[in-house]
């Protein structure tokens, strides 16, 4: 029963210090859990600490490799915008790459 | 102990306005008004680039990015903050360790003397960084005793944090207060972390307010400063920013700083893929002015990422990488005294500012019985609004295309007062076009939009046409002059040409 911090870590040194079981430690490129000092929390609190204050959605999984905050759920932008802005980056990158070889 | 504050004496107002906006203390328009300030506040401030907008032409300041974490979440911000391109509160390249802090601080007090400022803003929440914040703050206090400390929170954490603030060399602590109504907070701030849970909308947003209405009252308590920034954001809180300027006034915070939201959808921000749009220029200006009865308005402010470096509108961070001041060996015993010479110098100048402008004041009232009669001309001129391109001084010393930004100053009946400061692509460097195919020197233009003049040490040739076509005079007569005396020249000169009667046909068109 351990929770796991993936790629999207921005580094943030947020979790570190809040975990009761200091099972948070920094490492490169981002901070890490030891899967084996883990509680989720269980016993310490209510909520799992590290997934409480993590400002980015998806950069924490639970044991069954769920995302604790999934996408929306903490910035308020729902995934189809998110979605809808990268097309129009996209769109906007294809235009110029054209404009340049043109 | 509530503080004074700016502008606040509707007496000295008045006198001010009747012989034409002048008086000892601030003469002209950004003067300084720290005039009105007990002596022991602007013993603090006047070499506070942040604080005395006289003093930012002279004083530099910059920001180390030792605290990452958040205890909260704002709608206008993005914590993927990695982007070295972008110039924004929350934004930083490179995260450092308390150690490394102290070490960039001295390279740098070292090698700009003018720099009497340190802050910690982020990239995160300093208070939410206790250790880190603190560590950097002890060993400064210790090792670079001539720096005066600040620091910027949101006051989630900061009624806890006050004794240790208080601890320091840290007499200036800014608040960002976007709101003191938990409604118009619920729709800026998502969630906050606050006893070992995350609390979502309304029920988070009142328990913040209430920490920073706390934590101000607590630091005014304690003869500490406070500044209060606001974050403008239209159609949610900019009617209620009166309100918020009344309120932290009233518990003793002795500036106020409100700024325009900056969302771009590239930010990634809420705001930013919402379309959520700043301020125009105009509205900022209205809101300040609104708010300024109330208290004083700071208008210089540069919203300065949170590892800046330099003069305000400069950033010299990219000349003090860690990679780079590794290797600088630093004598601060022997900076120190150089940076005292520096300092010295700085106040010299500014003393014999303050007399000339002192001196002008006293003629002025002098001669008041004899303008009389032309006082009736003067009155029926319009104001007019001034672009100026400036390095630092307070003189007229950048040449229009290599100015990154223009400081906006308003002349109205004999009396010059600062506006604000609008950011753009340096004419010289910008490419072509950028990607919708404007020139750099169409967003100038565009950024100027408002300016009948641009005042600059040089202009060249090629912008002068489309300036001039859109209704902005280049004006390159003025260099190395002191900007305000530039800008009262130009008036008098547009006065005298019969310019100031109507409003010039460009900008009615605009309007």
């Amino acid at each position: 029963m351990a929770f796991e911090i993936i790629e999207t870590c921005v580094n943030c040194y947020a979790c570190e210090p809040l975990c009761p079981n200091q099972a948070i430690y920094q490492a490169s490129p981002h901070f890490l859990i030891d899967p084996d000092k883990c509680t989720e929390c269980i016993g310490d609190y209510m909520d799992a600490q590290c997934s409480s204050i993590c400002p980015i959605e998806g950069a924490i999984l639970d044991e069954l490799g769920r995302e604790v905050n999934p996408p929306g759920s903490l910035t308020g932008i729902s995934p189809a915008l998110l979605a809808k802005y990268q097309a129009a980056v996209e769109a906007t990158y294809q235009t110029a790459l054209a404009a340049k070889s043109a | 102990m509530e503080l004074p504050v700016l502008n606040s004496s509707p007496a000295a107002n008045s006198v001010s306005n009747a012989d034409g906006g002048c008086d000892s203390h601030s003469c002209g328009s950004t003067g300084d008004q720290l005039g009105h300030l007990p002596e022991h506040i602007r013993a603090k401030v006047h070499n506070h680039p942040c604080y005395s907008e006289q003093a930012h032409h002279y004083f530099a300041r910059m920001h180390v990015a030792v605290a990452p974490a958040c205890n909260i979440q704002c709608h206008y911000c993005n914590r993927k903050y990695d982007c070295s391109n972008e110039s924004r509160p929350g934004v930083v390249s490179e995260v450092l360790t308390p150690v490394q802090a102290v070490k960039k601080v001295m390279a740098v007090a070292a090698n700009i003397p003018q720099m009497t400022v340190l802050g910690i803003a982020g990239p995160g929440d300093p208070l939410a960084n206790p250790e880190r914040t603190f560590e950097t703050f002890r060993e400064l206090s210790e090792k670079a005793p001539d720096i005066k400390l600040c620091v910027s929170t949101n006051g989630l954490a900061l009624p806890e944090s006050v004794e240790e603030l208080s601890k320091h060399n840290i007499d200036h602590v800014t608040i960002t207060i976007n709101c003191v109504d938990p409604d118009v907070g619920a729709k800026i701030y998502p969630w906050i972390f606050w006893n070992n849970k995350r609390i979502m909308g309304r029920e988070g947003a009142e328990i913040l307010i209430a920490q920073q209405q706390k934590g101000l009252e607590m630091l005014t308590a304690r003869g500490i400063l406070v500044k209060v920034n606001s974050v403008m954001i239209p159609g949610v809180n900019d009617e209620h920013l009166a309100e918020v300027s009344r309120v932290v006034k009233s518990k003793g915070a002795f500036l106020h700083n409100v700024m325009p939201l900056i969302a771009e959808p590239e930010h990634g921000t809420f705001y930013g893929l919402m379309g959520q749009s700043g301020p125009t220029h105009d509205e900022l200006q209205k809101l300040q002015d609104a708010c300024s009865g109330d208290m004083n308005m700071m208008r210089h402010c540069r919203q300065c990422r949170a590892d800046a470096v330099g003069l305000l509108g400069e950033d010299r961070g990219q000349e003090f990488t860690m990679d780079k001041i590794e290797d600088m060996e630093i004598d601060y015993p022997a900076a120190m005294v150089k940076r005292a010479e520096v300092h010295a110098e700085i106040a010299r100048e500014l003393e014999i500012k303050e007399k000339a402008s002192a001196a002008k004041a006293e003629l002025a009232k002098a001669g008041l019985v004899a303008i009389q009669g032309l006082k009736k001309d003067v009155l029926k001129a319009r104001p007019v609004l001034m672009a100026v391109a400036t390095k630092g001084g307070g003189v007229i010393n950048e040449h229009f295309g290599h100015a990154s930004e223009f400081l906006i100053y308003e002349a109205h009946d004999g009396d010059v007062r600062f506006i604000g400061h609008r950011k753009t692509t340096p004419y010289c460097e910008g490419g072509d076009t950028c990607g919708d195919g404007e020139s750099a020197l169409d967003v100038t233009i565009r950024e100027l939009s408002g300016c009948e003049v641009v005042l600059c040490s040089k202009v060249g040739y090629e912008p002068w046409g489309p300036l001039e076509a859109a209704g902005i005079q280049p004006n390159g007569e003025h260099a190395m002059e002191a900007i305000e005396d530039a800008v009262l020249a130009v008036y008098e000169e547009m006065r005298v040409a019969g310019k100031l009667e109507a409003k010039p046909v460009l900008q009615q068109k605009a309007a």
